[in-house]
């Protein structure tokens, strides 16, 4: 019984994220400016790491949270970079 | 797919937990779709990345201390890095967003917002 809860549950919970997925790809398509896209981003980075972590519970493996700290990580970096791309034109002065 | 054997409440925790978590950030998503010019939308997706975020770390920590009997504090590091890193992107991105309206002519629609030192005097 409660295996049945959890799988209902994670599952729903997946199909949730993924909507959310589909929303910011909208807003990167869309546009309509840049830092609009760099935004879609980040949330398309932030909701990949949060499918990874419940991903990992619904399978019941460790892997996925070793994967979900680096997407995390790389999400922060490259929208750090894009950000400064924009202000200046070039990352790295 | 396979979970494992717990007792019924962490299971029904666990899962009101994910699924509130993940409600959230689809509601920051579709603020993110919905909301009209770029210094709303830059809020939206916050939704998901403080407290979405929060709910979906504490139900993984709890399966993993209920399912295995691990009750290792591995999720804080992911959510004390987010917590740490989100204001720092959005503002800078936010500074990128104003540094280019006032450089460039804004699109109509997009209302660039006022920056403290910018008001007119008197």
């Amino acid at each position: 019984m409660s295996a049945r809860i959890l799988e209902g549950g994670l599952t729903a919970a997946l199909i949730l994220m993924g909507l959310a997925l589909i929303g910011a790809t909208f807003r990167i398509i869309r546009g309509p400016r840049a830092q609009d896209r760099i935004l879609g981003m980040d949330a398309l980075y932030l909701n990949g790491m949060l499918i990874a972590v419940v991903f990992g519970m619904r399978s019941d493996s460790d892997l996925y949270f070793e994967a979900a700290l680096v997407i995390g990580m790389l999400g922060f970096a490259a929208t750090v970079a894009l950000a400064k791309f924009l202000m200046r034109g070039e990352v790295i002065e | 797919m396979s979970v494992a054997f717990m007792p019924e409440w962490a299971a029904v925790v666990i899962a009101i937990l994910a699924v509130s978590g993940a409600g959230l950030s689809l509601l920051g998503a579709v603020g993110l779709v919905r909301l009209s010019s770029f210094y709303e939308r830059v809020h939206a997706p916050t939704l998901g990345a403080t407290l979405g975020m929060a709910l979906i770390l504490v139900a993984s920590w709890l399966y993993f201390g209920t399912a295995h009997g691990r009750w290792l504090p591995r999720e804080l590091l992911i959510a004390v890095f987010l917590t740490v890193t989100t204001p720092v992107t959005l503002i800078l991105l936010a500074r990128a967003a104003l540094f280019r309206d006032r450089t460039e002519q804004p699109e109509p629609g997009e209302k660039p917002a006022p920056m403290d030192g910018d008001r007119p005097e008197g």
